[in-house]
């Protein structure tokens, strides 16, 4: 049963993440790339990493792709098609891509991945929360602050370079 | 099978024995599942139908007028007719859109309501989902939405519909953040994400009563934001009529228009029953802290009618509001989110962490 829900969800992963990167319509690349993203969240869900996997669906799903219909949808029309790649570029991407899955794989293959209990995977919402404001060891205080200060500059150089026609 | 209209977790568990005794394990889950999904189908489309029926008799009342009236007793086979008929029209596609996307679009506003509605707990043990991260399950999953809607606009190839889409879009993005910070101050107070465990720690009174201020604060907040969440009015002008036509789906017809029409109402119910669950104890029934009897009197009505109770309550509520207050302009729309609501209710959040921190609530 499992089993059939993973293969299920995988095959619409690699369905869809191939159709993102050789569809000619912009925003149906998108799309695709959403379920991509709604397909992987279910894998995490399949793990039992709940946080994890909504994390995914807000931040990558409702969050990111949002951003890029908008701005997709603010600069392109519907019948605008990419025109389709050269035959020296979709070689080139061709080895890079074989490269890549060469890498990959052999990674994975070598890798003797050691199990783990289910205690030491503790991925409960309490264990992340406590775990995120520790100061002591294997806690994230310091790293959760020092993104939370990254988010407040970025936010304001977003701002000030949204603002700066306006003061001309 | 012991059925009791108090306690659904023996009969769940009932009918899980029945069917393991019947097929084998893996076969006993899929038609389980199944049983879920076809519940959940039916309910979404009797909640729907009934949704839209009430909606119009009280638009009506509110305007002094009877309403339907001819179909079914005091019209209410009227949805029933409505929805026929919306069966059997032809949906049309405008000539120069993306029909991939404009098909699409109408089934991806519909995966987000799905998916929640999976998560609302209904009664002691009748809840699908219950994951220890529920409510960011569900403010994580109704993100989504969002993209069906854009994605309605854009590909219908018509101007009133893509600015419709932005204009729906820009609201969602923006009022999400509201509807999630007022949500997480009452999760100051429970302690735990879990929709069950937050039904449970309201079993000494409800949370709008315990909570102090910023509770009631925090409601407040929350019905405003989810109102203009779901684009429903005062804050509709993602399809005002009298400017954009219909918004994003002025281009559809037949059964897409339904899909649309449906997600909208589904979405609306989920927001009364997130707000009942959060602020008014889900299937919980009134307690007052220890006083035995008058606890016991309130357990005598069935959690399910509590909830439905307090749901139809909130409905009613947001239904009033539309049918009330004059439509916003967009400027204002999102003045209101970033100016006044989402600063009150960050500080909302410092006040309720104080109040928790001295335990001035119960």
């Amino acid at each position: 049963m499992e089993l059939i829900i993973f293969y299920i969800l995988v095959a619409g992963i690699l369905i869809s993440s191939v159709l993102t990167v050789t569809s000619r319509r912009i925003l149906r690349a998108a799309v695709y790339l959403l379920f991509m993203l709604l397909g992987s969240a279910g894998l995490f869900f399949m793990l039992n990493f709940y946080f994890l996997a909504a994390v995914q669906l807000t931040v990558y799903a409702g969050g990111i792709i949002v951003l890029i219909i908008f701005s997709v949808m603010l600069t392109s029309q519907v019948n605008e098609k990419l025109e389709a790649a050269g035959i020296k570029k979709s070689l080139f991407s061709l080895i890079a891509v074989a490269a890549g899955t060469v890498v990959c794989i052999s990674a994975i293959l070598n890798y003797n991945f050691p199990a783990v209990s289910s205690a030491e995977n503790d991925s409960s919402m309490r264990t992340i929360g406590l775990q995120l404001l520790s100061y002591k060891e294997n806690g994230y205080a310091l790293p959760f602050e020092v993104i939370s200060i990254l988010l407040l500059a970025s936010m304001v150089g977003a701002i000030i370079i949204a603002k700066r026609d306006v003061s001309k | 099978m012991n059925f009791s209209i108090y306690d659904f977790t023996e009969f769940i568990r009932s009918i899980h024995f029945w069917l393991t005794g019947i097929f084998s394990p893996g076969l006993a889950d899929v038609i389980g599942l199944a049983i879920i999904g076809v519940c959940f189908l039916l309910f979404v489309t009797l909640l729907g139908l009934s949704l839209v029926y009430v909606e119009r008799k009280v638009a009506a009342f509110f305007q002094q007028r009877l309403g339907p009236m001819r179909v079914g007793f005091w019209g209410t086979a009227q949805t029933v007719a409505d929805i026929i008929k919306l069966i059997f029209k032809e949906p049309l596609v405008t000539k120069n859109s993306d029909k991939f996307l404009f098909n699409l679009a109408a089934f991806i506003v519909l995966i987000a309501p799905f998916m929640v509605i999976g998560a609302v707990p209904f009664a002691k043990g009748l809840h699908a989902l219950d994951f220890d991260i529920g409510l960011f399950y569900i403010t994580a999953v109704s993100s989504i939405g969002v993209t069906g809607i854009l994605l309605a606009g854009w590909s219908s190839n018509n101007k009133y519909s893509l600015i419709g889409a932005m204009r729906s879009g820009a609201q969602i993005v923006s009022y999400e953040l509201s509807v999630v910070l007022s949500l997480i101050t009452i999760v100051v107070l429970t302690g735990s994400l879990q929709l069950s465990e937050i039904v449970a720690s309201q079993s000494d009174g409800w949370w709008i009563f315990k909570g102090n201020i910023p509770a009631i604060i925090a409601f407040i907040i929350f019905i405003v934001a989810s109102t203009a969440e779901s684009n429903r009015g005062p804050f509709d002008l993602a399809e005002a009529e009298s400017e954009l036509t219909a918004g994003f789906h002025t281009e559809y017809s037949g059964i897409r228009f339904a899909f649309f029409f449906l997600a909208e109402y589904v979405n609306f119910f989920i927001i009364a029953a997130v707000g009942a669950t959060v602020f008014f104890g889900g299937w919980m029934p009134l307690h007052i802290g220890n006083i035995e009897f008058f606890n016991n009197a309130m357990d005598v009505i069935p959690p399910v009618i509590w909830f439905f109770g307090k749901v139809v309550v909130l409905l009613f509520l947001i239904m009033w509001f539309k049918w009330t207050f004059p439509r916003l302009r967009i400027d204002q729309l999102l003045t209101l989110e970033w100016k006044y609501l989402l600063p009150i209710s960050i500080v909302n959040i410092l006040l309720m962490s104080l109040v928790a921190l001295n335990g001035w609530h119960l």
